[in-house]
């Protein structure tokens, strides 16, 4: 197996449904370590699989469904520039190189050295059973950062990675599937009384 | 606006809230002009439903005109008259397309998703004025409602047809009839149907559609069971009979093919295992009280169906599991796909085949709503159903 997030513990469940970070670790050998955040969702789209590749491939659409991120600045067909907005007024930013892409198939990332959110990725995307769609499945490390900064972006990042995943790839079946995102938001989607 | 505001347990307004806007493409905004108090407003005026917010406005069963349409509907035209359900489904989903729109997937926002995904495994659907569990979207009991996906949801009303005839497509009328459905009825079947609420009512009506042979009624309030008598039904007060008893006799010993349980999460009934259910909801150690559905479930025939319209939220204690397997029951359940049925159950209405206004007792103004709710709650025989016209 050439990558070690497909790697699985025991039978066919994903890495990221692993209960022992140790268990896990040992299995990705000096690729996702114990004390690392490995996030794993998949979510099935009612669309073709080249249609979604498409829009993900081109990463400024991204911050329509990822709520934290602020912008995307694509450099080259390699380099992208992220930026998120911080507490106190101020945005951090970061450069993704991708490492690895498969038309239709695949996109995988990395942080560029010196990131303050170290984090590597891949988003997959499979054929569902006839008729179903696709199977969009993404696999995220993240790497606990040190320094100040770096421990308030844990933070906004870190707390409930799991939960972000999940919105994110929510609002992304959303968008693709129905043209546009779900909301309630109080006051204009759902008045209310004060 | 004017609107029927939640906040706190047996605390209703009516408050003037900011008018809602077209917000995304396929939005639309509805001048209400019927709106309905359903038996399962009540569990949220009891605050059995978790997670409502004070401020929240209710109601899901409504209808109106079309006064905006946002860009990305190019179905529904200003100044028509439709009849909203009360779940919103994208139409777009897997389970959309295969007609279970009340379990799509879409229409519940990312952030309210998360609650339902951690209590039932899976997020549920979006719904108006149904707690943050189903989105926290504003609802009906209201001058004016957003609704979104309008372009699936909504049904239009032929000119001339009064409210009162259609309203009830919203949910009651679909949701009596999936009950029904749900019951797989076959010739000669004798249905028995737990509570004469309008759901209950809607489902004798529809079990005999359906080709029941038999409808069984069970309730404690004379009224109600008069109603359900004028549907056809045979009729037992649960005050005055062991129901399982009366059951198996009636049944030649059978019992009845298909039981439903259209009454939920709280449950009347002077008994033992129901006084204890209420203590456990009081002190928080249970939510649910479902003695209905464990009478249901000893009621039934053996090999026999079992439909549950009724709404439950959490955990019940005491679930007769044995007598469930050991007869081998299925069961079927579910909030109701209000859009899968509306044209046939719309068609039935215009053709004389379903009356839908024999139940409604009171109509009221919109600013009475608060104690609409109330008499709702606390006189049960005669308030059958309340209409609101904002």
């Amino acid at each position: 197996m050439s990558d070690p997030l497909q790697s699985t513990l025991h039978g066919d469940a994903p890495l990221s449904s692993a209960k022992n970070p140790d268990a896990r670790a040992a299995a990705t050998p000096g690729v996702v370590e114990a004390s690392d955040t490995l996030v794993g969702r998949t979510v099935t789209i009612n669309r073709p699989r080249h249609e979604l590749y498409e829009f993900w491939r081109d990463f400024r659409n991204l911050p329509q469904f990822m709520r934290e991120i602020h912008q995307i600045e694509v450099v080259d067909r390699v380099t992208s520039r992220w930026r998120v907005s911080a507490p106190a007024g101020r945005t951090v930013e970061w450069e993704s190189l991708v490492t690895e892409e498969r038309a239709d198939e695949l996109i995988a990332w990395e942080s560029s050295s010196g990131a303050s959110i170290r984090n590597s990725g891949r988003v997959e995307f499979h054929d569902a059973p006839a008729g179903r769609g696709t199977e969009v499945r993404a696999t995220i490390v993240y790497d606990p950062p040190a320094g100040g900064a770096g421990k308030m972006l844990a933070k906004l990042f870190q707390k409930e990675p799991k939960i972000q995943a999940r919105r994110d790839l929510r609002r992304f079946k959303q968008l693709m599937e129905t043209g546009e995102i779900s909301t309630a938001a109080a006051p204009d989607a759902a008045p209310r009384a004060d | 606006m004017r609107a029927l505001t939640w906040h706190g347990r047996h605390d209703v307004r009516v408050d003037t809230v900011p008018d809602p806007k077209i917000v995304n493409p396929r939005d639309a905004i509805i001048k209400i002009t019927s709106t309905a108090i359903c038996g399962s407003d009540l569990h949220l005026y009891d605050h059995y439903i978790p997670t409502l917010k004070s401020g929240d406005v209710l109601g899901h069963e409504f209808m109106g005109e079309v006064v905006e349409v946002g860009p990305g509907n190019p179905k529904l035209k200003v100044g028509e008259r439709v009849v909203v359900p009360f779940v919103i489904a994208c139409g777009q989903c897997y389970f959309c397309q295969k007609q279970q729109f009340s379990a799509c997937d879409n229409s519940n926002p990312a952030e309210t998703a998360d609650m339902s995904e951690v209590l039932y495994g899976y997020p549920m659907t979006g719904a108006f004025g149904y707690s943050h569990l189903t989105g926290g979207y504003a609802g009906g009991q209201a001058q004016y409602a957003r609704v979104p996906y309008s372009d699936v949801g909504p049904i239009a009303i032929p000119d001339g047809v009064e409210d009162e005839k259609v309203l009830f497509l919203s949910d009651i009328l679909p949701t009596g009839w999936m009950a029904a459905e749900n019951c797989d009825i076959e010739p000669g079947d004798t249905v028995a149907v737990w509570g004469c609420g309008p759901v209950g009512l809607f489902a004798i009506q529809s079990a005999f559609v359906l080709g029941a042979e038999r409808v069984i009624a069970i309730d404690h309030y004379p009224h109600r069971l008069n109603l359900a008598k004028f549907l056809g039904a045979q009729v037992v007060n649960f005050d005055e009979v062991n129901v399982r008893e009366a059951l198996v006799e009636m049944t030649g010993g059978i019992g009845p093919d298909a039981c439903i349980d259209a009454v939920g999460m709280e449950s009347h009934g002077f008994t033992i295992d129901n006084v204890a259910d209420q203590v456990k909801a009081a002190v928080g150690l249970g939510t649910d009280r479902p003695h209905a559905l464990r009478q249901v479930i000893l009621a039934c025939r053996k090999g026999g169906r079992v439909s549950i319209p009724g709404v439950y939220g959490g955990m019940a204690d005491k679930f007769p599991i044995g007598a469930l397997m050991e007869k081998g029951l299925s069961v079927k359940s579910g909030q109701t796909h209000v859009q899968k049925y509306l044209p046939k159950l719309l068609g039935m209405i215009l053709d004389g085949k379903l009356d839908t206004t024999f139940l409604i007792s009171h109509r009221l103004p919109l600013e009475e709503a608060p104690h609409g709710y109330k008499i709702f709650k606390e006189e049960q025989n005669d308030v059958t159903k309340v209409v609101l016209k904002p």
